[in-house]
């Protein structure tokens, strides 16, 4: 068995920031991450970063997980990194099971800060387990981390952000996108990404869904039909469209499952992406020695990820007994920072989430 | 199907690495994932499902939905989405639950 301090599952931009201040203050973590580098969602981002400059704001994702690595190596006496390592096991006691190859270790914590991230969103449709049918983001890690084309034809079901931004992306990898459809009434995602994939000739079309997929070993045809504003189908709307690949955008659930193996109290909270753990402000769970942050804790966005992440590795560092020199100018920068983030229109969703999630909160 | 030209990323020409699908040698790129090779090599059906059998694709390549679940070197239910390539892997379509008489 291993002993640390602080133990940090999941190496995206929550979990990259939490061991870099934690470390800062003096803590000794180690940093837990599944694929065989760090950056979570970031290292397949290639478009700039929209937020403020302390976010990194006008960077491209990728190199915003640079930044963040390199925080971390800073502090090579403190990090410890291990990737291709998934946790597998999470124990009440605080020991952690991980495989890596396949080998299975015990690893015993003082404290846990989760920081797992999300998973994308599936719905039902008929054929929809044929292969050809690819969630956005797992299109977008195929070409921008390994440069493999997906498909050379796509539809794109979603109009989220993240259904805009990669549909961009298919086009600059040469894949043909046919259209996004959305079935609600307006686009779901920034005006920005919606203009900028309209100007390349991808058409947006609204109350529209995919009913089902059409081939035998994989994608080759799908139906489109029209919704009312019921959400039902209008007759004779059918439309059968040539594609080799139906993408998924549809949106992001948190992560939690490793949670639900130590019985952490959680809630179904809408705002923040469904059912989440419930935590304080200082970000515990029910347990207080196990943290979360970052989109585990309620689907936000990579700039939020960050400092929710600075903030929960300051605390818990305090809670370990090591204050951060700069312990009270950074707590209240960092709420700060949350509370600006959060002050556009997409932030009022997350702050109601909130606003929830307190009702129970009663945990510290 | 590898992308050849990009706007903003370069995909420099890596180290062949030369495994086994199915029996039949091929090779991916060093830095690839299993999943990622095959997928460049027009693989698209990794595993089947386990009653109807009917044929699974990756889904979500990041090691969250077990779509992609393969048998590697002899041990079944790999995640061939988060699991690098290797020189002279040996990879096989996964059509059961996984088999401990397999190995
Ligand atoms: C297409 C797209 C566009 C986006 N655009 C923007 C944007 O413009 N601006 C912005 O601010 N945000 C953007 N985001 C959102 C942003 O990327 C995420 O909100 C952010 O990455 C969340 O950070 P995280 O650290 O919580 O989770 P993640 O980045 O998901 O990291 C979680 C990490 O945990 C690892 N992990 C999970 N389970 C385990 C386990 N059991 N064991 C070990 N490791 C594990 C995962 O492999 C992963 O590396 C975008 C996202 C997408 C998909
Ligand atoms: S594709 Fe989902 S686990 Fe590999």
């Amino acid at each position: 068995m291993i002993f640390k301090d602080l133990v940090i599952i999941g190496g995206g931009p929550a979990g990259l920031s939490a061991a870099k201040i934690a470390a800062e203050a003096g803590v000794s973590c180690l940093i837990i991450e599944r694929d065989p580098f760090l950056g979570g969602q970031l290292i397949k981002q290639t478009h700039m970063f929209f937020g403020s400059e302390k976010q990194y704001a006008k960077t491209r994702g990728l190199d915003i997980a640079k930044i963040l690595i390199d925080d971390c190596l800073k502090h090579q006496d403190l990090i410890e990194i291990m990737t291709s390592t998934t946790v597998v096991g999470l124990y009440k006691d605080k020991v952690i099971t991980t495989l890596h190859d396949d080998t299975y270790n015990k690893i015993k914590a003082k404290s846990i800060i989760v920081s797992t991230g999300a998973s994308e969103r599936f719905f039902a449709f008929e054929n929809n387990d044929l292969p050809g049918v690819y969630g956005a983001g797992a299109v977008q890690t195929l070409m921008n981390v390994y440069g493999v084309k997906p498909a050379d034809k796509v539809i794109m079901v979603g109009s989220g952000n993240i259904g805009l931004i990669v549909s961009y992306q298919l086009h600059q990898a040469g894949v043909k996108v046919l259209k996004v459809i959305e079935a609600a009434s307006n686009i779901g995602g920034y005006k920005v990404h919606a203009s900028k994939i309209r100007r390349i000739g991808i058409p947006i079309e609204t109350r529209k869904t995919i009913k089902r997929a059409i081939g035998k070993d994989k994608v080759e045809q799908v139906e489109i039909v029209s919704l009312d504003d019921d959400w039902n189908i209008v007759d004779n709307s059918s439309e059968i469209i040539d594609v080799d690949a139906v993408c998924i955008s549809v949106g992001l659930i948190p992560q939690r499952n490793l949670l639900s193996m130590i019985d952490i109290k959680t809630k179904f909270i809408k705002e923040l992406g469904g059912i989440v753990p419930i935590i304080n402000e200082d970000h515990q769970t029910s347990d207080k020695d196990v943290y979360v942050c970052g989109d585990v804790s309620g689907v936000e966005e990579a700039s939020s990820a960050i400092v929710e992440g600075y903030y929960t590795g300051l605390i818990a560092a305090r809670n370990l007994g090591k204050e951060h020199q700069d312990f009270k100018t950074l707590n209240i920068d960092y709420k700060n920072q949350l509370l600006n983030l959060r002050s556009g229109p997409f932030g009022k969703k997350t702050l109601k989430g909130l606003e929830i999630m307190k009702e129970d909160a009663n945990v510290k | 199907m590898r992308i050849k030209e990009h706007p903003i990323l370069t995909f420099p020409e890596k180290k062949k690495i030369w495994f086994t699908f199915n029996g039949q040698k091929v090779f991916g790129f060093s830095g690839d994932t299993i999943a990622a090779a095959l997928h460049a090599l027009g693989v698209m059906t990794l595993s089947h499902s386990l009653e109807m059998k009917r044929p699974r694709g990756f889904y979500c390549a990041i090691g969250n939905c077990a779509s992609c679940n393969m048998i590697v070197d002899g041990i079944p239910n790999v995640r061939t989405c988060v699991v690098s390539l290797k020189e002279g892997m040996v990879v096989k379509t996964q059509t059961n639950k996984g088999d401990l008489n397999d190995i």
